[in-house]
């Protein structure tokens, strides 16, 4: 008997289209006419090329994207962290400093790629060159690493080693100034994909996404029938002008500003600035007396009356008045049936028939003949929906 | 036989071929007919409007306590409970107000990306890599079990990223990676109806306000914001203008629009009845996904947190960012204004949780 593991889904890493973002502003401050200016500069012993300081990075950004510093500066902050930027004279602290610290640019080839994670086996090679440099300089968390990859990749040991050997010959053979340059662009690369303990490893995305959005979907036939009905169902729609649907919008959010505690502020004040839950307290779901604002937002349209506990409570008085109490109460069950157990759809909808809407029921109310005959049709198999029909028709009757 | 097959896997070839192109015809005319209407934009119709005040809002509360990321996080009506799910498998019922945690459970199973607080406040949503939708009982008892009392609604093929309770404690709405939504019975766990459309994974979703219509909205990977019939099941619209996956949708307080948060770092507001896009929030130096949205009690102002650790506010009518909210100290993964609107809270992977006024 063979188990199937559930495929979580293990293609393209999602929330990362970010990245091609950066490169772009890369490439740009990076450009010989509009980027900044690089120089050479002293780090240690070593006469590094194309250098730039924190400073320069952002004011470039500041200047580039029309934002405020702080903004800028969290944004710089975030390119070195990712390791599109990495410092030289604090590898270690990936961070962007509004001052004369030192930066240098990421090489393309160790940028982030969407695409795929960094590989275990250039991993091992790196981790296995430094240890050939010199013995004993690999950190606690790298030696971890470094004995479970030799489990792991076991069988590509060899292969490791005289990968290691090599790529450590050749740098020997290389100036200074270069080895020097390559090593720091190498170490940012792997802070970056194999973050110390302690360091927030910002290449993590969360779950892996099912299906992979580049794939070449091959729909089927019943596929594209169901887009093509839904296409004319969409064409023959109603739509409204814009100029009136967006004339909607604008007054729904200009009547309710007065309202919106974050903008209008609320009395006697909003309880998470001063804690004072007075605020709470006055406008309880069936509070004595409903303040004024509340009162206010019946007055908009019968669903913030009817949506509010108090306002409903106020509504069913008014329509007691008037003997005609029931419609509310009919409008209270239908939402108990569509919203309520489901198991005892039959019995509540036999019950509301029996109250509501039988010839001389106790509480009958007034529908019109089709839809009293729609009803009672649909009752003999009932089902949460049956009595929209009816309620839609009670509950404009209501409005009125 | 061989020559038979042979005709009839052209004729098929032919027919879907047919059918595709009769599909993308039928999108220009639709587009088309929803261009006829459009006679101005969102931000004219808004010059009248008169321009927002300085805006101020401040972190109030910090709460700390889960060990691990947190990915979700809904209100309870009460205004000042909260619930909130984490990578650890961690779900945490506060009193936001005075910070103190009130329940706790843990999962069975790690990434719990959804919760949901029920209209009774009595009891809670959960889940995530398990692929359902549980339900949690809250009670006061001194020594509570909370997992004792567990019940499974729903069971998807895939992870749950979404779930909302309907109007009452008795119906979930579930969005899963497996690229459908549903709707469950909470009490017998039956599968009341099913969503099927999206062509990917369902991230996000969010029941329409109103009391007489039965509709929600939903966003997913395959760059699609779709609005669904309860009843029916059918998608009634759909809209289709990201440039990547929908992490948030959110309908305007009043029902007729909705606004969506994408990875391609911008947010958009979808007019329902003009049925169109008719806004697009974005900045060039806004360059981060854009995880979760929702709008202030009023339908002004429009809160997204983004995968850059920060909160922008935007004005929905005038299309101008009021106000960018630093605290976050990792991605802001969730985010719900209170159901008072006096204040809005964000959940972030720096493994807390924020209010904010």
């Amino acid at each position: 008997m063979t188990v199937t593991r559930l495929d979580q889904g293990q293609r393209y890493r999602p929330r990362m289209a970010f990245l091609k973002k950066i490169e772009a502003l890369m490439m740009e401050m990076q450009s010989p006419d509009t980027g900044i200016k690089t120089q050479t500069q002293t780090v240690m012993v070593a006469s590094i090329p194309h250098a730039v300081t924190g400073n320069d990075i952002l004011q470039w950004i500041l200047q580039r994207l029309q934002i405020t510093s702080e903004e800028a500066l969290h944004l710089g902050d975030l390119f070195v962290k990712y390791g599109y930027i990495y410092p030289l004279q604090e590898p270690k602290n990936l961070t962007l400093k509004a001052d004369g610290s030192l930066y240098r640019f990421q090489t393309p080839y160790f940028w982030p790629v969407q695409g795929w994670a960094a590989d275990d086996t250039d991993y091992a090679i790196y981790l296995a060159k430094k240890n050939i440099k010199r013995k004993g300089i690999l950190e606690e968390y790298e030696k971890e690493h470094y004995n479970m990859l030799n489990q792991k990749i076991n069988y590509k040991w060899d292969f490791v080693i005289m990968q290691a050997k090599e790529q450590y010959k050749a740098g020997k053979e290389r100036k200074k100034e270069d080895r020097y340059a390559l090593d720091c662009q190498e170490r940012a690369y792997w802070l970056v994909n194999r973050t110390p303990p302690g360091m927030q490893d910002v290449l993590e995305y969360g779950v892996d996404r099912v299906t992979d959005p580049n794939e070449n979907k091959k729909n089927t036939m019943e596929a594209y029938r169901r887009e093509i009905m839904y296409y004319q169902q969409a064409i023959g729609k109603t739509r409204v002008k814009s100029s009136v649907s967006l004339g909607g919008l604008v007054k729904y959010s200009e009547q309710f500003l007065s309202n919106d505690p974050i903008l209008s502020g609320c009395l006697p004040s909003n309880p998470w600035i001063t804690d004072d839950p007075e605020f709470w307290d006055l406008n309880a779901k069936l509070v004595e007396v409903p303040t004024r604002m509340r009162v206010e937002r019946w007055a908009f349209n019968f669903s913030e009356l009817i949506r509010d506990p108090k306002g409903r409570q106020n509504f069913q008085l008014f329509l007691k008045k008037e003997f005609s109490g029931e419609n509310l109460s009919f409008w209270e069950a239908c939402e108990d049936l569509k919203y309520g157990d489901q198991s005892k759809v039959k019995e509540k909808a036999e019950e509301i028939y029996k109250l509501f809407l039988a010839p001389g029921a106790r509480r009958w109310i007034n529908i019109d003949g089709t839809t009293m005959g729609i009803t009672v049709k649909g009752l003999k198999h009932p089902h949460r929906y049956v009595l929209d029909a009816a309620q839609t028709h009670i509950y404009m009757l209501m409005k009125k | 036989m061989h020559s038979r097959m042979a005709t009839e896997g052209l004729r098929e070839n032919e027919t879907l071929a047919s059918l595709k192109s009769e599909a993308e015809s039928l999108k220009g005319k639709l587009e088309e007919e929803r261009a006829k209407l459009h006679d101005v934009e969102l931000h004219q119709v808004a010059e009248r409007v008169e321009a927002l005040g300085q805006f101020v809002m401040k972190t109030r509360r910090t709460l700390k306590g889960h060990g691990n990321k947190v990915l979700c996080m809904d209100w309870c009506k009460d205004k000042r409970r909260i619930v909130s799910s984490s990578q650890d498998g961690k779900v945490i019922v506060w009193d936001s107000f005075t910070t103190n945690k009130e329940h706790a459970v843990t999962m069975p199973c790690t990434w719990v990306m959804a919760c949901a607080y029920a209209p009774s406040g009595c009891a809670i949503a959960c889940g995530g890599l398990d692929n359902k939708c549980s339900v949690y009982p809250l009670t006061f008892e001194k020594n509570e079990n909370m997992a004792a009392k567990k019940k499974s609604v729903a069971m998807h093929t895939n992870y749950l990223s979404a779930c909302s309770f309907t109007n009452s404690d008795m119906q979930i709405l579930t969005a899963s990676g497996d690229g459908t939504c549903a709707l469950w019975d909470v009490e017998s766990g039956q599968l009341l109806q099913s969503f099927h459309g999206h062509g990917a994974d369902v991230l996000c979703l969010d029941l329409a306000p109103s009391e007489t219509g039965n509709t929600f909205v939903s966003g997913g990977c395959d760059k699609k914001a779709m609005v669904w019939d309860m009843r029916s099941g059918q998608c009634i619209q759909s809209f289709e203008t990201h440039d990547s996956d929908i992490n948030s949708v959110r309908y305007y307080p009043s029902g007729d629009a909705f606004a969506s948060g994408s990875d391609d770092a911008t947010c958009r507001l979808y007019d329902l009845r003009a049925d169109r896009e008719v806004a697009i929030y974005s900045k060039e130096s806004i360059i981060f996904g854009a995880s979760s949205v929702d709008f202030s009690l009023s339908g002004r102002l429009l809160f997204a947190g983004y995968n850059d650790y920060t909160i922008n506010v935007w004005d929905v009518l005038k299309g101008s960012r009021v106000s960018i909210l630093f605290g976050h100290e990792n991605r802001v993964s969730t985010l719900r204004v209170s159901p008072d609107g006096t204040a809005f809270c964000s959940g972030s992977w720096d493994h807390t949780l924020r209010i904010w006024a």
